[in-house]
């Protein structure tokens, strides 16, 4: 990998060299590096692009990183990665995708993700999406992941684009087994004239299942952003919705959240609202000392940490 | 020093002009614990938001150590040495109190920077270093940590707006042990509106403001039995007209 490079594997994956632990890096459409494990298995799909990745049941305290570069102007990269996580194990997996267009032509990259979390195990998954480049092309990103986690499972998700991606798609579904839990938490900042969706469901298909969605953007300039975030309800399970959206300039935000209890005993909630920043925390930080800008980016970087 | 000359703010409501403050002269020494108090609505608040920069009087001027600062930005007079704690202070979602405190001091604080702020206040700091300046507060839990972020400011003029409001009584007890204990340091000048007998005893001097103008100023020693005198008289007439109510 070059420098430019490095620095969108730094802003997405957060990485400076080669990590510890399990990982794939693809550069461009194509393998670059990868490295196993004795407990994290990664093997190329013969059939389609992608990887699937093995966990065995009851590995603890791994990682493994998966991050994707686009570097290359006029490219769409489809990837298909599939994730099997053993029982009881327990696990951290980086993804994220980082586009640098210095063409005309549009950069593309659609990551499918399937994960099949066996019982009780626990991933936290993250996954950051940036976008750079001094190209007119446009730097589009259409990840699509499916969640199913068996009994006592867990996942916390989180994902963030933050600048730079042009136009976004991004579909995640979850499909919860009883006693397990999926929390999903979003970031997301468009500015100029970009565009963001994000449909997000989770289905709480066993007793005692949770789920928890908590999105939080903020969109700036022309840009427009839509949320459809749906908690379904099936068994005797919470799920929980909450959308919070700043709006600035002539951005617009459509936030459309769903609950649809299918069970007696499904008890969901949610909550949604969007407004500008407020007046008086802008006062409260001139107050103590920060500039109109310096304080409306704190407010801003509080509310995406 | 604090010197307020003059000072006026006019507003037009329904066409009708209101005096919310009428030439008010006012002069603090440096160093005093100054309580301002009087009756709801008499212009107390706005008289502090005017020192601080959040409302812009119509006439008069406000000097600090010398320098006039009538129209000077908030940003401005903060670097100044000027502070101020909100009667109700907003919230924040995702900003950590630690952050907070971290910006009030303009730099990173250690763990026991931060707690010592926070103990003033009566909070615990390992529980909410980390907490969310945001709706998971109570009410009493905000005004706390709004006065926590004026102490790490560390201003030369501390300004608290009701600084009582929502405290319950123990965290009201040492919230007057902070005030005593600030100004015994005696590197700040506070200014202090309340209605708290406990606070009011601290106090150096008193400023008794009604009806948008300063009725009465100087030491507490003289002010204090002339506004008990006129509770008595309030009291009195409430009584009166109790009486032949019932009568």
């Amino acid at each position: 990998m070059d420098k430019t490079q490095w620095k969108i594997m730094k802003e997405i994956a957060d990485l400076e060299k080669t990590p510890q632990g399990a990982y794939n890096f693809r550069v461009n459409g194509q393998l670059d590096d990868r490295h196993t494990t004795a407990n994290i298995d990664i093997v190329s799909k013969t059939d389609k692009p992608g990887i699937d990745i093995i966990i065995k049941p009851g590995t603890k305290g791994e990682s493994v990183h998966i991050p994707v570069v686009l570097s290359q102007s006029g490219l769409t990269d489809v990837v298909y990665n599939d994730f099997y996580v053993g029982e009881g194990a327990e696990v951290d997996i980086v993804a994220g995708c980082g586009i640098h267009n210095t063409g005309c032509e549009t950069a593309q990259h659609d990551g499918i993700h399937t994960f099949h979390i066996g019982k009780g195990a626990r991933v936290r998954y993250v996954e950051r999406h940036y976008g750079e480049g001094p190209g007119t092309g446009k730097r589009v990103l259409n990840p699509k992941t499916e969640v199913y986690l068996e009994e006592g499972a867990s996942i916390t998700m989180e994902m963030t684009q933050i600048r730079g991606v042009d136009s976004t798609i991004r579909d995640t579904v979850a499909v919860v087994g009883p006693g397990a839990e999926c929390i999903m938490n979003e970031k997301l900042l468009t500015d100029g004239v970009q565009t963001a969706e994000s449909n997000m469901e989770i289905i709480l298909n066993g007793d005692g299942a949770t789920g928890r969605v908590v999105s939080r953007s903020v969109a700036q300039g022309d840009s427009v952003q839509v949320f459809r975030p749906c908690m379904t309800g099936k068994a005797k399970c919470f799920g929980h919705v909450q959308c919070d959206s700043i709006i600035m300039d002539a951005a617009k935000i459509k936030s459309i959240p769903a609950i649809d209890a299918q069970d007696l005993d499904a008890q969901l909630i949610h909550e949604a609202a969007i407004g500008r920043i407020a007046g008086d925390q802008i006062l409260k930080l001139l107050t103590l000392g920060l500039t109109e800008e310096e304080a409306e980016e704190k407010i801003l970087e509080g509310f995406l940490s | 020093m604090l010197e307020i000359k003059n000072l006026s703010y006019q507003v037009d409501a329904d066409g009708e002009n209101l005096g919310i403050l009428q030439n008010i002269d006012l002069t603090i020494p440096d160093g005093r614990l100054v309580v301002i108090t009087g009756p709801n609505g008499g212009g107390k608040t706005t008289l502090a938001k005017t020192i601080m920069g959040l409302v812009k009087p119509t006439a008069g001027q406000i000097l600090w150590n010398g320098t006039d600062i009538t129209g000077l930005s908030i940003t401005d007079r903060s670097k100044l040495g000027v502070s101020y704690a909100f009667q109700q202070p907003p919230r924040f979602k995702g900003l950590r109190i630690g952050d907070l405190l971290a910006l009030a001091a303009g730099r990173e604080l250690t763990h026991a920077q931060q707690c010592s702020y926070l103990t003033r206040v009566g909070l615990c700091a390992n529980d909410y270093i980390g907490r969310e300046m945001d709706a998971s507060l109570s009410g009493g839990e905000v005004k706390r940590v709004e006065i926590a972020t004026v102490l790490a400011r560390g201003a030369e003029l501390m300004i608290f707006d009701e600084p009582e409001a929502g405290i319950d009584l123990w965290s009201f007890s040492q919230l007057t042990k902070t005030f005593r204990a600030l100004h015994e340091e005696g590197s700040a000048t506070l200014l202090i509106i309340s209605h708290q007998e406990r606070i009011i005893d601290l106090a150096d001097d008193l400023v008794l403001v009604s009806r948008g103008h300063v009725e009465a100023h100087g030491p507490k020693e003289d002010i204090l039995p002339r506004l008990l005198d006129g509770m008595t008289v309030a009291r009195s007439c409430y009584g009166k007209k109790e009486a032949e109510s019932h009568g």
